[in-house]
């Protein structure tokens, strides 16, 4: 009896809770590069929420149902959102390094220009994306129907972690990127051009949330407010995950998961203020630690 | 003699500025006052975020988190309490004075570009609130109807647009002076010493997190009254009042407007918000696109605009901000310079 | 008769390295104490450790009969403990008067305590003689980041002057100067108020020689001996630190 009480305390939750691993996976894969480009090359980039809507208008755009449609966008979107990337660091160059203020707004106005044009070249209404037919059908997990693509979604997401997890830990590539969230100097030392690692880094970022924009596009689909919303989702999983770690990051992400999809099914009338609620209860933990390690790098 | 031509230019600007502004009602239609008394609001908003980003060394992508718990402060409570234009202006101030002080543990030990994430993501999150607290908010549709106000205890309701505008800029007038005045006191002096220098602040005695919340605090009132302006100008408020892009171009008003200085950030908030306007008007659907590459134009053209917010907008373990030592004025008694 | 400031037992590492091991100071009230050693023998930690900017893996620091170790620069400088940075540390944008002014706020008790503008009126007050003394008057309403690096050192003793401090910690206050500037900056240190303590750190022995009763000289973060000017001028032991050290 008590056992069956409990399974049924916890049923009606499970599918919200698998959303949420499946939406934090989704913003930690977008959020990584905000992360890379704010921790490596300390710039604040609000056209990061762009990067993402390039890949997801790509998604609608070519996705018909079948896998090669998948594999063309996926290549397609994360080709464009890195020159994208590019492009943003040529525009920064002639901006003065550490110029924090001037970085930003002129990332805000490319944000602003590249999503009037997305609106321009796809329409103002928000476009369907069709999934590969294969995973357009629904599965049972324990006893409930769920969307095959996102149990799919969550298996992907978890491989691209890993392989950022390793890369940043193992290749020489993530080593800089680790010993420039550490000490920025330290990097420009080593001899590389300023320009140079600001365009790898805004290229980088750009692929990152080309693939999430891809992938994620049955998700957090691509429209009008898309930028916007990776944007504000990506600033609190870098606010609450810290740059110090990337474990710190993916738990973020996934507590921004969980609080938007089981938080709000278990507090429908407190949902507005959750997001808040975490921030202000994480920065009260971590009170000092975050601002002093921030101010450090 | 360059400063005090400066300084008289200023003078002859702001003075002919203000008294255009006190004509305007008579001269242009209802529509354009209407306007006009949006984009007065949102300039008192931008001397707030002078007031951090400037005086202060905080640069903020999120007064518009107090601005609009103003503006619904007002159109919910205070409406309900009273018709009086200055104690609906007092509920809004208090309004956003109590959000930023919420938010003063996120935002006053951060530093830099850290502040300037955060307080952008306190804005958006406010926004959401507003959007989604259906019951209080009205949601995405906002709240319409709004009654009108009387500026003060026995006065007549602002029916006409004129009146309204008048109303607005006698209010920011106000302000805007009260701010000027409160920067020539001790507190203007400790937190212009703070954005030169903060570890010297520091080693001087002077509890500088304490002064950074209270500067917080009070752009947060700042902010928040303007918001009860907004709520008299329109007679209607939407979360798409508050959103990402205004807070962006009230920091680069402020930017063009010089960072520090409180008229500059007046003027430079009105003119940036004024060129959105006439831009959404004459080429509807493209003006984003203009209107980015207006930003990205103006940063380039600007830099000497945004230098002067040096201080803290380094990390705090750089060194101390000064410039080197300037040249010896008198070479020969200071031969090791030079070795 | 107790120390104004004392340190037990202090140690500071930065990683395997040894910047200080267990140094104990005394200073008294008044006193004109003196730190030197060789490059790298702990004096500037020692001098940060007792600001307040650095905190100390071991020991304590007491100022005035009570436990400081836990507070920082600020509440520090509250209490009496001020100091001037090896490169001069003003308010750029601040003229010269404005700087004193900053300075002294904190440790103004102005007579109507809710007159507005009460407590800077005192300031001013008292950064008008300050200035003076300084030999700063006719600067006053320049902007620090304009004047010239030894009238920005002067400029700060008059900031560290305006704190009232009962200890002035000096670090290297000669750095940079010339011949004539280093002579007005030992004739400013002499004329320092009686009541002041100081703790000077400075490798110019001649001056270190001339302003202080009391001499320590540390080395690898140890004190390795301490006494007046004149025992450590003719110390064959601090001969061979210095010279081991130059080495």
């Amino acid at each position: 009896m008590v056992v069956a009480a409990g399974t049924n305390r916890i049923d009606p939750y499970l599918i919200p809770a698998l959303d949420g691993v499946a939406y934090g996976l989704l913003v930690f894969v977008a959020a990584s590069g905000l992360v890379f480009c704010f921790g490596v090359a300390n710039i604040l980039n609000l056209a990061h929420g762009l990067l993402y809507a390039i890949g997801g208008y790509t998604a609608a755009a070519l996705l018909d149902g079948g896998w090669p449609s998948l594999a063309l966008a996926l290549a397609v979107g994360v080709l464009a959102a890195a020159a994208a990337g590019v492009l943003l660091a040529g525009l920064l160059t002639p901006v003065a390094a550490g110029n924090h203020l001037t970085q930003a707004l002129l990332t805000f106005g490319v944000a602003l220009a590249g999503g009037s044009l997305l609106v321009a070249g796809f329409g103002p209404d928000d476009p369907q994306v069709q999934v590969p037919a294969a995973l357009d059908g629904s599965v049972v997990v324990a006893g409930h129907r769920y969307a095959a693509y996102r149990l799919v979604f969550i298996v992907v997401a978890a491989v691209i972690a890993a392989a950022l997890y390793l890369m940043v830990r193992r290749t020489r590539a993530g080593m800089l990127v680790r010993a420039a969230v550490d000490d920025a100097e330290m990097v420009a030392c080593l001899g590389v051009s300023p320009a140079r690692i600001r365009a790898g880094v805004l290229a980088a970022a750009g692929a990152l949330a080309g693939a999430a924009g891809v992938l994620g596009a049955p998700i957090i689909g691509p429209g009008t407010d898309t930028a916007d919303t990776v944007l504000l989702l990506s600033l609190v999983v870098v606010v609450l995950g810290g740059l110090g770690s990337m474990a710190g990051t993916l738990l973020a992400a996934l507590a921004i998961g969980e609080i938007q999809t089981l938080g709000v099914a278990l507090l429908p009338s407190a949902a507005p203020f959750l997001l808040f609620a975490a921030m202000a209860v994480v920065l009260a933990v971590r009170a000092r630690g975050l601002a002093t390690r921030w101010g450090a790098t | 003699m360059r400063d005090e031509v400066i300084r008289r230019g200023r003078g002859a600007v702001g003075a002919l500025v203000l008294a255009g502004l006190v004509v305007a009602p008579w001269v242009v239609d209802d529509y354009t006052a209407a306007i006009l008394a949006r984009t007065l609001a949102l300039a008192l908003v931008g001397v707030s975020v002078a007031l951090l980003t400037g005086v202060a060394g905080m640069p903020t992508l999120g007064q518009t988190a107090p601005y609009a718990a103003g503006a619904y402060a007002c159109a919910v409570l205070g409406s309900q309490i009273s018709d009086v234009g200055v104690v609906q202006l007092a509920v809004a101030a208090v309004a956003g004075a109590v959000l930023a002080a919420l938010t003063v543990p996120l935002v006053v030990p951060a530093r830099g570009v850290i502040v300037l994430m955060i307080t952008l993501a306190i804005g958006e999150l406010v926004v959401t609130v507003l959007g989604r607290w259906r019951s209080v908010t009205g949601g995405t549709d906002g709240l319409a109807g709004i009654a009108p106000v009387r500026p003060f205890w026995g006065l007549p309701v602002l029916a006409t647009d004129q009146a309204r505008y008048l109303y607005t800029l006698i209010v920011v007038a106000t302000l805007v002076g009260a701010v000027l005045l409160l920067l020539r006191t001790r507190a203007g002096l400790l937190l212009r010493a703070g954005r030169d220098d903060e570890t010297r602040l520091r080693a001087s005695g002077h509890r500088v997190p304490l002064q950074l919340s209270g500067a917080h605090v009070a752009a947060g009132a700042i902010a928040g009254a303007a918001g009860s302006l907004l709520v008299v100008a329109q007679q209607y408020i939407s979360p798409a009042d508050f959103g990402f892009d205004t807070s962006a171009l009230l920091l680069l008003g402020v930017v063009i407007g010089g960072t520090a200085s409180v008229g500059g950030a007046l003027v430079g908030a009105a003119l940036v918000i004024a060129v959105r306007d006439w831009l959404f008007g004459v080429l509807p659907g493209h003006a984003p696109l203009v209107l980015g590459a207006l930003f990205v134009a103006t940063v380039y053209l600007l830099p000497t605009g945004v230098n002067r917010a040096r201080g803290r907008l380094r990390p705090p373990s750089a060194p101390a901000s000064q410039p080197d030592p300037p040249p010896a004025r008198d070479h020969a008694t200071v031969p090791e310079l030079r070795a | 008769m107790t120390c104004l400031l004392s340190t037990q037992d202090v140690s500071v590492r930065y990683g395997s390295l040894a910047a200080l091991a267990g140094v104990d100071l005394c200073i008294h009230d008044g006193q004109r104490h003196a730190l030197i050693g060789p490059n790298g023998a702990g004096k500037t930690t020692l001098l940060n450790v007792i600001g307040g900017s650095t905190r100390p893996q071991r020991g304590t620091v007491r100022f005035d009969g009570r436990d400081v170790s836990r507070l920082g620069p600020a509440a520090r400088a509250r209490r009496g403990i001020n100091r001037i940075h090896q490169r001069p540390a003003v308010f750029p944008t601040l003229t010269a008067t404005e700087n004193v002014v900053v300075a002294a706020l904190p440790r103004v008790i102005p007579r109507r305590r809710w007159w507005p503008g009460g407590r800077r009126r005192t300031a001013q007050h008292r950064a008008g003689p300050l200035l003076d003394q300084m030999g700063l008057a006719d600067v006053a309403a320049v902007p620090a980041g304009h004047l010239a690096h030894g009238q920005r050192r002067q400029l700060e003793i008059a900031m560290a002057l305006a704190g009232r401090p009962r200890l002035l910690l000096l670090d290297e206050p000669a750095a940079g100067l010339s011949a004539t500037e280093v002579g007005r900056l030992a004739e400013l240190l002499r004329a320092l108020p009686r009541a002041v303590a100081v703790l000077l750190v400075e490798h110019r022995l001649d001056l270190v020689y001339a302003l202080s009763d009391t001499v320590t000289v540390l080395r690898d973060g140890q004190t390795l001996a301490a006494g007046t000017p004149d025992e450590i001028r003719t110390s064959p032991l601090v001969r061979q630190a210095y010279a081991d050290g130059v080495a």
